[in-house]
């Protein structure tokens, strides 16, 4: 094998072992809110650095071989799909790290008895990043394809938990402060979503040269 | 063959843009621009052994095109045939038609057609003479004879070069004394001092320096506004940076012909984007 290409297949790896760290903080904060679990919370907070480090040395990495390689066609795709989806994972990383603060916020107030399934919410979006990177893994533009169509099921689910959560505080004005910090959660479950569905779009882009971005009428 | 790309693999990706010459509006097309020279199943042979199959490309007039494959792949036979500077060598011959402004170029004049497309070699080769007698040879036996006139064609094409300023006050210093990448300038300049409506380029570059191989290639593109231009080269990075159009030959035939940025950035072949991305072999 090429040396360019075992430096690819090593950017790769890394870029893997970066979502799995993002998985696993998203899993511990999620289940930090819906359990109020302190220490799941705490252990998220601490593994934030980590990603941060692992975002910098990707991009290290993406910048020497664009730079020595000089790469075309389909090397090319990939180091600028790297390159926005590891921006993409860090963002989740920190949005994963807001869900750890709203999960101790919450725990300073008494459960709210809402009709909202976080459960549900969280484990569609932390199956649009698993899928996300396996497409990734496996370079499957179909795969990808799924995580952008499962986008709008997430975006339904936070606009009824808004209107849920809003019409609980206008009843209960004591429960204003949970129910802001309830927004966050909802809100950052949704843009963790986003971040995955850009990241399938980088996929899609680097499997086929194709560019789906504000453009879904282009999918099938 | 229009620059064009064929359909994805996959139906559930819409299909790149299929480029027209004369499209306009989107962006990074080539535009309004006729073909100067078309292949046309052009089958070439030395003796009995066949060096292109059935290739069909189109040059656009005053664009650049960069022929790219490996060796021994036809791209530099193909653009002999261009000028039929290929019959000096004996044995070979070609079926199907090699047109320049429509006209097959087998009817005409050779002298007249090479006048037109005009070329220069990866070695550089200026005559033993002056640096001004190299410029001036071809406007003299094109029947240029006044001394003034030979003076005003001889800087006219120096400048188009970008020699003059390096060479202005040694024009009756032998060419020889140039540097390699000036004397290669020298011969772009030859060519260009008759005035050639096409100017062919085999590998100008490979034996030059990173500074002298970026003088030639600003030529490139100062000089194509009057002149088309096809460039075989072994460097693709200076195709990505020249050309407008690439084609991309393999074993005799053309793999694939399209916009430059689609041959690098996304290329329908497997076959060209092994080679461009180095996995050929």
């Amino acid at each position: 094998m090429r040396h360019f290409a075992i430096e690819l297949e090593e950017l790769k790896t890394k870029l893997l072992q970066m979502g799995g760290m993002v998985e696993a903080a998203l899993h511990r904060s999620v289940r930090a809110v819906v359990d109020r679990d302190a220490d799941l919370a705490k252990k998220v907070k601490e593994g934030e650095a980590a990603i941060n480090t692992m975002e910098m040395e990707i991009d290290e990495l993406v910048t020497k071989l664009l730079v020595l390689q000089q790469p075309v066609a389909r090397d090319l795709r990939f180091l600028t799909s790297v390159l926005k989806i590891n921006t993409d994972l860090e963002r989740m990383g920190d949005l994963a790290n807001g869900l750890a603060k709203r999960a101790q916020s919450l725990m300073n107030y008494p459960p709210l008895k809402l009709n909202i399934d976080l459960n549900h919410m969280s484990s569609l979006v932390e199956s649009m990043l698993l899928k996300s990177l396996d497409a990734f893994l496996r370079e499957d533009a179909y795969l990808a394809q799924q995580v952008l169509l499962s986008d709008d099921e997430v975006d339904a689910i936070r606009g009824a938990a808004y209107g849920e959560i809003i019409a609980h505080m206008q009843s209960n004005p004591a429960d204003v402060r949970a129910g802001v910090e309830l927004i966050f959660v909802v809100r950052n479950l949704e843009r963790i979503g986003d971040h995955a569905t850009n990241m399938a779009e980088g996929v899609i882009y680097m499997a086929k040269g194709v560019d789906v971005r504000h453009n879904s009428k282009t999918l099938v | 063959m229009q620059p064009k790309v064929s359909s994805m693999s996959s139906p559930s990706f819409p299909t790149k843009m299929h480029i027209e010459p004369h499209s306009s509006g989107a962006a990074n097309t080539p535009t309004s621009k006729e073909a100067k020279m078309r292949a046309a199943n052009l089958n070439f042979f030395y003796g009995s052994f066949q060096a292109l199959y059935d290739i069909d490309l189109e040059i656009q007039a005053n664009r650049i095109t960069a022929l790219i494959g490996p060796s021994g792949c036809g791209k530099s036979t193909f653009l002999r045939t261009l000028n039929r500077i290929n019959e000096t060598i004996r044995g070979t011959r070609y079926t199907g038609e090699v047109l320049l402004d429509g006209v097959d170029v087998k009817s005409q004049d050779v002298t007249a057609l090479r006048r037109r497309v005009g070329m220069v070699f990866q070695k550089s080769n200026p005559f033993p003479k002056t640096i001004f007698d190299n410029i001036a040879y071809g406007p003299k036996v094109n029947g240029m004879t006044s001394k003034q006139d030979l003076e005003v064609t001889v800087e006219k094409s120096l400048r188009r070069a970008a020699l003059w300023e390096e060479v202005k006050d040694k024009l009756q210093k032998p060419a020889s004394a140039l540097s390699g990448g000036q004397q290669q300038r020298l011969c772009i300049a030859r060519a260009m001092a008759v005035d050639p409506e096409v100017l062919l380029l085999d590998e100008p570059c490979s034996a030059l320096d990173p500074i002298a191989t970026l003088k030639i290639e600003e030529l490139l593109f100062s000089i194509k506004d009057q002149t088309t231009i096809v460039i075989v080269t072994h460097n693709m990075q200076q195709a990505a940076r020249v050309a407008d159009n690439t084609g991309f030959f393999m074993l005799g035939k053309l793999v694939e012909f399209d916009r430059t940025e689609m041959i690098f950035r996304n290329p329908s072949k497997k076959e060209t984007e092994d080679y461009v991305t180095g996995r050929f072999g």
